[in-house]
């Protein structure tokens, strides 16, 4: 019994330890006062405001932009590049994965800087197409990471008695090879999506001046104080979020049991089957 | 089928983005530049040997190690009871843990200044208690607190999802054996877990020693960790000699605690986040 409740209040405190700081961004965000220390009652202004400020729309549209884009190059390239990789020898898809584990592997700050060193070197202006370019690259080994596993567990038969069917290779991959490894290809996506829009750190070195995204100006704001529309904005970021997980969540236990009852179904077809066949 | 060709783009993408930068990094690190080209040196490494820079790396690695001990032992209880069978509602405790990780890792951090400043949330609430305030913003203490709040979750899920594995059976044949809860634990629980541990310790320990983020916003002083260091020597000293030097021994510290890591770590033993 003591234990029991010892156990639910640890749970508690770890939950508001991990929670507090989140609430507080989002109920700073109803404040009337501009700043952090006092509380002036309740206001939807910086709601208001945030939809006006052109800084703050104009990083949110890059940092959008730049997710979107970097994750559909991505997923293109690393699907393409996994069943290359998957129809090597042992030893060259060895090396090939090894490569594409670096910038997994490298702190962010590590690629940042070394990606910056290049462009410079290359005398590419910085901006959208070297943050593009950076976010691209750190991007595709996550998808080929999905989308590899799924290549190695189909069953490789099922592609030749497609071609044994009559099909052309090309109909083979559309209709037999990308079914099956569909599920692979939208967890890189979405990997990748969520990877781009979080990143702050290589971002910051891949940019210049002129094309921020979201996490570069909070960045820049952090240390004088953060304009309450940021808050605003992130109570609607984590809200969007939540919503989706819960969403997704929903959707899926919706799946498990619908699964799970015409699995349960089929038993009992099964298993009142043969009595069936007693009475015909 | 010859369709190895096909990864052919990306082999060019990863040598053309991946590869020749971290050989430039690695050029610059060895080379200066005099009047008439490039000229080899290990200057840039003598440089680091200096007890500024000593200090710098070694205060990166204490901080991580300090936020990786107090994540495990707070993470490890809580991984612990989470996969206990009490919990009926896994589904939502685990979605309530990886949900702070969708936030911007900034505005995470930005929020622990929000609570610690001077006039802050916590101090207000310590005063109103007549408790002396707190006065940790910009000092080390709040930078380890920043990569505990961040890094928290890397290690509870690899850990649950170990724990949550282990055959029911096993611990039940330990008891009847006659071990009391702390023996089964310690010989029995503790090392089914280890490699869940092993997972969580190398993804804190990790992004907690190469962060420049959370002791930029929540530490005191110009250069607290290494990756301070690196970015400064980048973005305002433009020295790329010492600061490329600097990228390279952050890698090798890397490759070390991955090596050490490695050792222990056992195939599939770790969590995935996804």
């Amino acid at each position: 019994m003591v234990m029991r409740f010892l156990k639910k209040t640890y749970v508690f405190l770890i939950f508001a330890f991990l929670y507090a700081p989140i609430l507080i961004l989002i109920i700073f965000s109803f404040n009337q006062s501009k700043s952090r220390a006092n509380w002036e009652g309740i206001t939807l202004k910086w709601y208001m405001e945030l939809f006006k400020d052109r800084q703050i729309m104009s990083a949110l549209y890059n940092t959008i932009l730049i997710a979107v884009l970097s994750s559909i190059v991505a997923t293109l390239i690393g699907l393409i590049a996994s069943i290359g990789i998957f129809s090597m020898k042992k030893l060259q898809q060895k090396v090939v994965l090894n490569l594409n584990y670096i910038p997994i592997l490298n702190p962010d700050i590590v690629t940042g800087i070394s990606l910056m060193v290049l462009y410079i070197f290359m005398k590419m202006p910085l901006g959208f197409v070297t943050m593009l370019l950076a976010h691209i690259t750190f991007n595709i080994p996550y998808v080929i990471l999905s989308i590899l596993p799924k290549l190695k567990q189909m069953n490789k038969h099922l592609y030749e008695a497609a071609l044994d069917l009559g099909a052309t290779p090309i109909e083979a991959f559309w209709k037999v090879i990308l079914p099956e490894i569909m599920p692979g290809i939208i967890t890189g996506f979405l990997l990748a999506f969520t990877l781009s829009i979080d990143d702050f750190v290589i971002s910051f070195f891949t940019t210049g001046s002129g094309f921020d995204n979201l996490s570069i100006v909070i960045f820049g704001m952090a240390r004088r104080g953060i304009s309450p529309k940021i808050n605003a904005l992130s109570t609607l970021m984590f809200i969007s979020v939540l919503a989706l997980l819960i969403i997704v969540n929903i959707r899926m236990s919706k799946d498990n049991t619908e699964r799970r009852s015409k699995i349960e179904k089929s038993k009992d077809n099964g298993r009142y089957l043969p009595d069936v066949g007693h009475d015909i | 089928m010859k369709r190895q060709w096909l990864a052919s783009p990306y082999i060019v993408w990863m040598i053309m983005f991946i590869v020749v930068p971290m050989l430039l990094v690695l050029f610059y690190s060895v080379t200066e530049q005099t009047a008439d080209g490039y000229r080899f040196t290990f200057d840039h490494f003598r440089r680091f040997v200096d007890p500024i820079y000593i200090n710098v790396l070694f205060r990166s690695v204490a901080l991580a190690l300090i936020s990786t001990v107090i994540c495990l032992l707070l993470g490890y209880p809580m991984a612990a009871i989470l996969a206990s069978k009490e919990y009926s509602r896994k589904k939502i405790l685990y979605m309530l843990i990886v949900l702070p990780m969708w936030m911007n890792i900034l505005l995470r951090t930005y929020a622990w200044m929000t609570l610690l400043e001077r006039n802050g949330i916590i101090n207000t609430i310590l005063s109103f208690l007549r408790l002396p305030p707190l006065d940790i913003l910009y000092t080390n203490k709040a930078v380890v607190l920043g990569m505990v709040y961040n890094f928290l979750p890397f290690m509870i899920l690899p850990i649950y999802s170990v724990l949550s594995k282990i055959d029911e059976s096993v611990i039940e044949a330990a008891q009847d054996l006659g071990g009391n809860s702390f023996t089964v634990f310690r010989r029995v629980i503790f090392p089914l877990s280890l490699p869940g541990v092993m997972s969580g310790i190398t993804m804190v320990f990790m992004p907690a020693v190469t962060t420049f983020v959370i002791s930029r916003l929540l530490g005191g002083g110009q250069f607290t960790l290494i990756g301070n260091l690196i970015e400064q020597q980048f973005l305002s000293s433009g020295d790329w000699g010492f600061g490329s030097a600097l990228s390279v021994i952050m890698m090798l510290l890397i490759l070390a605690s991955m090596g050490i890591m490695s050792k222990y770590e056992q195939e599939g033993g770790g969590g995935a986040l996804w």
